[in-house]
């Protein structure tokens, strides 16, 4: 944690800590207090706070997930369900403890053999649960803040999309254009109405 | 309870890009015609800039009757079914997919109708692949051209010409087949990027030009310019600048007074009467059922309902489905070949953060016979499309080249600088049908009113493949030459649902082949008429959209001139 601080303090605007324990303190409400330690840990693996910034921890990706486990991924449910206390079995049977505890670098190492398709336990496979997660932590990373996730925009800002601009001009589409970073939600531009939303994840 | 409404002179099952577009030259003769569409209508306070929503939960088309009944894929009939997809990615609505397509419009090219008489022409016989069931169509592009300008002009087409009455303007597509007059609108503005890919190709000795588009440029109709927001891509417009046959053609048909749209109207089955003929439709509507008896019946949902609703309406007179008493409905079916794209990575960044999929540059010197296929095992060909379109979920999914892991540190230094220097390109390339890719009726799967869903069995042949891998290395010569600094070809795909679906009713002369004749009229019943691609028997190297558009306005207007002949 002090590592993950002490890197966070020389980017972001908001103190790193004050973040992490905002995004702590709301409530999960999907999942259990165990299985949303293990998805933290794992969100904050993939993609880590360091010197580039704060990353889906603190985006608020885990929460993210959470929520739409209850509404637009409610079929997901059981298979974070079954994941992530496979995941928990082998970080105990292979490491030796919790997931949430070990060490950053142990931690890699059980998700690459997750990535791999080499951890044991998975149903269907400890690949498609990774792959399930992935998706999911980037969605909760560089979505609309709406959702829960892309939290003080820390998504936007770490690849440089330029936020929403409703109407662009020739000029903004030039390759060095110089566009300010503009932070809204969809939703708040009083023209948009937001609907409930169901349906799975289709990216063509 | 079921309600036996008063009869009228047309239905129109479904209200997308092609039954949208023939209910307005119906509906300004006169006719009275009602249009059953199984989506409701939307407006642009419904269409959020939001990515998480649009691109990834498949909304507005979540929820809809298409996801009810998402058709089965197996490459061949000895393969097990593919994992069903979880969305149709097809939507419907008032004015159907077209409120959130890419709406790039294009005619189709001269050879594209006369693949075979001109291939064997110029090649010799025995170059068509065997196990191709391509014929040429009953016409050439100049009969199918009086309609391609009409709904250019009435859905609002924005583009520029390159060849009007046979006079080639190397500012626009210098292949296309010759044209009346220019489109109603000159052509999106290019950017920075698709300018450099446009010199580029130039460069090359290729001939690049901006695509076409059913987006307004300027003011038209009343409607705003295109505001180039970033989300046209599975997203409907703020502004009405994207020309959806909701905001165009389907408004000027119910102005008339002779237009009812009733919305979340589920069509269930084509009724015939004694002598075989269409009496009208059966549809669901609020838990109740409806029988809307009419004079004709057109047919104008997305490719595997067309076939699906025909096959599901068995009667006396066509037990094997209606229509089908020749065993042609399902036949002939392909998806255009719009895998394989190639993605490049270049040292500088992009800015495709706006725009829209539309907003691009095209090259089709290696689309159709537009070169010499002498020393090649292949016919047909590719467009080469590159835009400016990219959204935050997608650019930080990027593929990396190899070049870093796929997540941790090294990855998130990696897209912090490199989101925005990737691109992706668009080629869709000749697609034919072959006698063992079909459509049938699922044995198990079936949609909750327990009606079998479509099955697709179809795969990609030899001479798609050799196409796809052409048109990949013009695609990487052209990147390459542009200054990437990495390339990175992507498979070809499946033949499993396609937003660029065809075939299951082609048109042609001959009933033992084709479902419909040329004027888009059953062969079977000559009063149900068929609209969309379902008809059409070859893809060429573009979009099917403002062909079905033509097609529909055409098949209409035969209506409106052989009324009693076709009505009865």
């Amino acid at each position: 944690m002090l590592r993950r601080s002490a890197a966070l303090g020389a980017v972001a605007a908001v103190p790193p800590a004050v973040l992490a324990q905002a995004a702590r303190a709301a409530p999960y409400v999907n999942l259990s207090a165990a299985e949303a330690a293990t998805l933290e840990a794992i969100v904050a693996r993939l993609i880590p706070a360091d010197s580039n910034g704060p990353g889906a921890l603190e985006a608020g990706a885990a929460r993210y997930i959470d929520g739409a486990l209850g509404d637009a991924l409610a079929a997901q449910r059981p298979a974070y369900a079954a994941g992530l206390a496979a995941l928990e079995a082998y970080a105990r049977a292979h490491a030796g403890g919790s997931f949430a505890a070990l060490a950053p670098e142990r931690q890699d190492e059980l998700l690459t053999e997750l990535e791999q398709n080499r951890a044991t336990g998975f149903t269907p496979s400890a690949a498609a649960f990774f792959e399930l997660v992935l998706g999911h932590t980037l969605e909760g990373t560089f979505g609309d803040p709406h959702y829960g996730g892309n939290q003080d925009f820390v998504g936007w800002e770490l690849i440089g999309y330029p936020g929403l601009r409703l109407a662009v001009t020739a000029e903004q589409q030039g390759m060095a254009a110089a566009l300010e970073p503009l932070h809204s939600s969809a939703y708040d531009h009083a023209q948009f109405d937001a609907h409930a939303t169901a349906g799975e994840r289709h990216d063509d | 309870m079921t309600t036996r409404l008063d009869p009228t002179d047309v239905v129109v099952i479904g209200l997308g890009g092609a039954g949208g577009v023939a209910v307005e030259p119906l509906a300004a003769a006169g006719l009275k015609v009602i249009g059953l569409e199984a989506g409701t209508r939307l407006t642009s306070r419904d269409f959020a800039p939001d990515e998480l929503r649009n691109n990834f939960r498949g909304w507005p088309h979540a929820a809809q009757k298409a996801n009810r009944e998402i058709p089965v894929h197996r490459p061949n009939a000895a393969a097990p079914d593919n994992t069903r997809s979880a969305i149709h990615p097809m939507m419907n609505g008032v004015g159907g997919t077209t409120l959130h397509y890419w709406a790039q419009s294009w005619r189709l090219n001269p050879w594209d109708f006369k693949v075979v008489s001109e291939t064997t022409r110029r090649y010799g016989a025995g170059r068509v692949p065997s196990g191709s069931t391509v014929e040429d169509w009953p016409f050439g592009l100049e009969e199918l051209e009086p309609y391609y300008d009409k709904v250019e002009h009435a859905l609002g087409v924005s583009g520029q010409a390159g060849n009007v009455k046979g006079s080639i303007d190397p500012r626009g597509n210098i292949f296309e087949g010759a044209r009346e007059r220019h489109y109603p609108m000159p052509p999106l503005r290019g950017t920075e990027f698709t300018d450099l890919m446009g010199r580029t190709a130039g460069r090359l000795g290729w001939h690049p030009f901006p695509g076409p588009a059913a987006v307004n440029s300027q003011l038209y109709q009343n409607r705003s310019a295109c505001l180039y927001h970033g989300f046209c891509n599975r997203g409907g417009c703020h502004v009405n600048a994207k020309n959806s046959t909701a905001v165009s053609t389907i408004p000027r048909a119910e102005a008339t007074g002779d237009l009812a749209v009733v919305t979340e109207a589920h069509v269930t089955r084509i009724d015939v009467d004694a002598e075989g003929r269409a009496a009208g439709v059966q549809y669901l509507k609020g838990g109740e059922t409806y029988i809307q008896p009419a004079a004709v019946v057109l047919l104008a949902g997305y490719t595997y309902e067309n076939t699906r609703l025909l096959l599901l309406s068995t009667s006396a007179a066509y037990p094997r489905g209606l229509a089908n008493n020749r065993g042609q409905v399902g036949r002939h079916y392909f998806t255009h070949n719009q895998g394989g794209g190639v993605l490049a990575l270049f040292p500088h960044r992009l800015n495709r953060w706006y725009g829209l999929p539309a907003q691009g540059v095209a090259v089709d010197d290696w689309a159709d016979d537009n070169f010499d296929h002498s020393g090649l095992d292949f016919i047909g060909g590719g467009n080469l499309w590159v835009y400016s379109d990219q959204r935050p979920i997608a650019a930080a999914s990027m593929p990396t080249f190899g070049r870093a892991p796929r997540w941790g540190s090294q990855w998130k230094s990696f897209v912090s600088e490199n989101a925005d220097r990737w691109v992706n390109s668009y080629l869709q390339k000749t697609t034919l049908p072959y006698e063992d890719n079909y459509l049938d009726l699922h044995p198990m799967v079936k949609d909750p009113l327990g009606d079998p869903v479509v099955r697709i069995t179809a795969d990609h042949k030899d001479n798609e493949k050799r196409v796809a891998a052409f048109v990949q290395d013009k695609m990487e010569q052209w990147f390459l030459e542009a200054g990437a600094v990495a390339t990175l070809r992507q498979p070809v795909g499946t033949m499993g649902v396609s937003t660029h679906a065809y075939g299951g009713t082609r048109m042609g002369d001959d009933p033992e082949t084709n479902v419909v004749d040329r004027w888009g009229f059953c062969h079977e019943v000559p009063n149900l008429g068929v609209l969309g691609a379902s008809v059409m028997g070859t893809s060429g190297a573009h979009n099917p959209t403002l062909t079905a558009q033509a097609l529909a306005w055409r098949t209409a207007e035969r209506l409106v001139a052989s009324w009693r002949t076709i009505a009865g």
